[in-house]
């Protein structure tokens, strides 16, 4: 068989039953005999990847056993909630629910974060609404900057170029929401005797797409090994809700409706799982781009994105050094 | 007075804010990307520095590895933007 012929979005197809029986087993190996622990927490946020986690590991635990939580704050989309309801009601769980706002306005996460948007946009403020976005470059010889996009409160929108200090500014103070979050996982976990599951997808876990101690920590991680497409095949069969599947993944992080691919991978999730896939292979960006729809240098230029995308994530995925 | 050229100048900023003060052998001409020197918060560093120190304002479709890939690219596009806007000097710090 030719290399060549095989190259199409294909690769991504897996067995869905197989994978999901693969997968249970290895989560009922991790929370009962490695983890010694009696179930597991699941932060759900209405996306495909937490959803898809809580069936999993409803199938692997029993119902019975699966803590799944939501936590909403100031910024939060409304549908977060409700499409979490969906998931709790379909596995018939019941929910716990914690609003994290007044920990994150205790921690002045909102006031940091705005001080940091006005190094920019000096006339931020209240009843403006915000995100941060990469351009979407597929151009291998330009740097893909953040800007911050303001909504001014008479709908007229601000897009500036961020300076280093607004930058980190704002990643800072927003990273307070993922580990908050995740402190309220690890709350609940201690509270039942369970196990904290991630919820990355591939993507995420290799490109470091989360945040450190925050999204990123967990005790075992079901779906790390999958990419963003498969994740989707696994949810059909699990029986994941169409609205929950058909939603367009968003990071659910900024007043500003934020996708993923203006926030982290500048190009469509799909395109980006084939680049991933491709560069995880071997295979060259000339027989990549066709399946993908792209040109041989945009392919090429992924693949280098990957790999410094790569670099920074070491930091993300390090363990602790223990030094001298 | 006499004015450090802008090559050394960048070639400081480059060492002391991404090698940690430590050359390790960084040549002008040498990638930042390819010598994992630097990532896209760097760049936004790099800009910052540029646009602060020099006065000159880097526009977005001159964000491209041509301008700003090497201590070379750098100072060449410096060189380039200060010749094109010649009111704007050089900042003291």
């Amino acid at each position: 068989m030719g290399a060549q012929a095989a190259v199409s979005a294909d690769m991504l197809r897996i067995d869905p039953a197989l994978e999901t029986e693969r997968i249970i087993t290895g989560i009922r190996n991790a929370v009962f005999q490695q983890l010694r622990r009696k179930g597991a927490v699941i932060g759900v946020s209405g996306g495909i990847d937490s959803s898809t986690v809580a069936f999993l590991c409803a199938r692997a635990l029993g119902p019975e056993r699966v803590q799944i939580l939501f936590t909403p704050e100031a910024d939060s989309s409304p549908d977060s909630l409700r499409l979490g309801r969906l998931v709790a009601e379909s596995l018939k769980m019941r929910p716990a629910v914690e609003d994290i706002t007044p920990i994150l306005q205790g921690a002045r996460c909102y006031e940091r974060r705005d001080d940091a948007v006005r190094l920019v946009v000096p006339e931020y403020g209240p009843g403006c609404k915000f995100k941060i976005v990469l351009p979407n470059l597929l151009d291998p010889s330009q740097y893909s900057l953040f800007s911050v996009v303001v909504q001014l409160p008479g709908g007229e929108t601000r897009k500036v170029r961020l300076t280093p200090a607004a930058y980190l500014g704002i990643v800072a103070a927003t990273n307070f929401k993922q580990r908050a979050r995740k402190m309220m996982e690890y709350h609940y976990a201690d509270l039942l005797h369970f196990a904290v599951a991630g919820t990355p997808n591939l993507l995420e876990y290799d490109q470091g797409f989360f945040v450190k101690n925050g999204d990123g920590a967990a005790d075992f991680k079901p779906i790390a090994h999958l990419y963003k497409s498969q994740v989707y095949q696994l949810a059909e069969y699990l029986g994941v809700p169409e609205e929950i599947r058909r939603r367009p993944p968003t990071t659910d992080t900024y007043s500003l409706e934020q996708s993923q691919e203006e926030f982290y991978f500048t190009v469509s999730l799909e395109k980006m799982d084939l680049c991933l896939y491709g560069k995880n292979h071997g295979i060259s960006a000339a027989d990549l781009a066709p399946a993908a729809g792209m040109e041989a240098e945009q392919v090429e230029r992924m693949y280098g994105m990957i790999e410094a995308k790569r670099k920074v994530a070491r930091y993300l995925h390090a363990c602790l050094l223990v030094v001298p | 007075m006499q004015t450090t050229p802008i090559s050394q100048q960048v070639r400081a900023f480059v060492v002391e804010n991404y090698l940690f003060g430590r050359d390790e052998g960084l040549g002008d001409e040498d990638s930042f990307l390819e010598a994992g020197v630097i990532d896209s918060t760097g760049v936004l560093e790099l800009v910052a520095f540029l646009e602060e120190r020099f006065g000159v304002k880097v526009a977005n479709d001159e964000l491209i590895t041509d301008n700003l890939d090497s201590i070379q690219k750098v100072t060449a596009y410096l060189q380039s933007k200060l010749e094109a806007a010649p009111v704007m000097q050089e900042r003291s710090r």
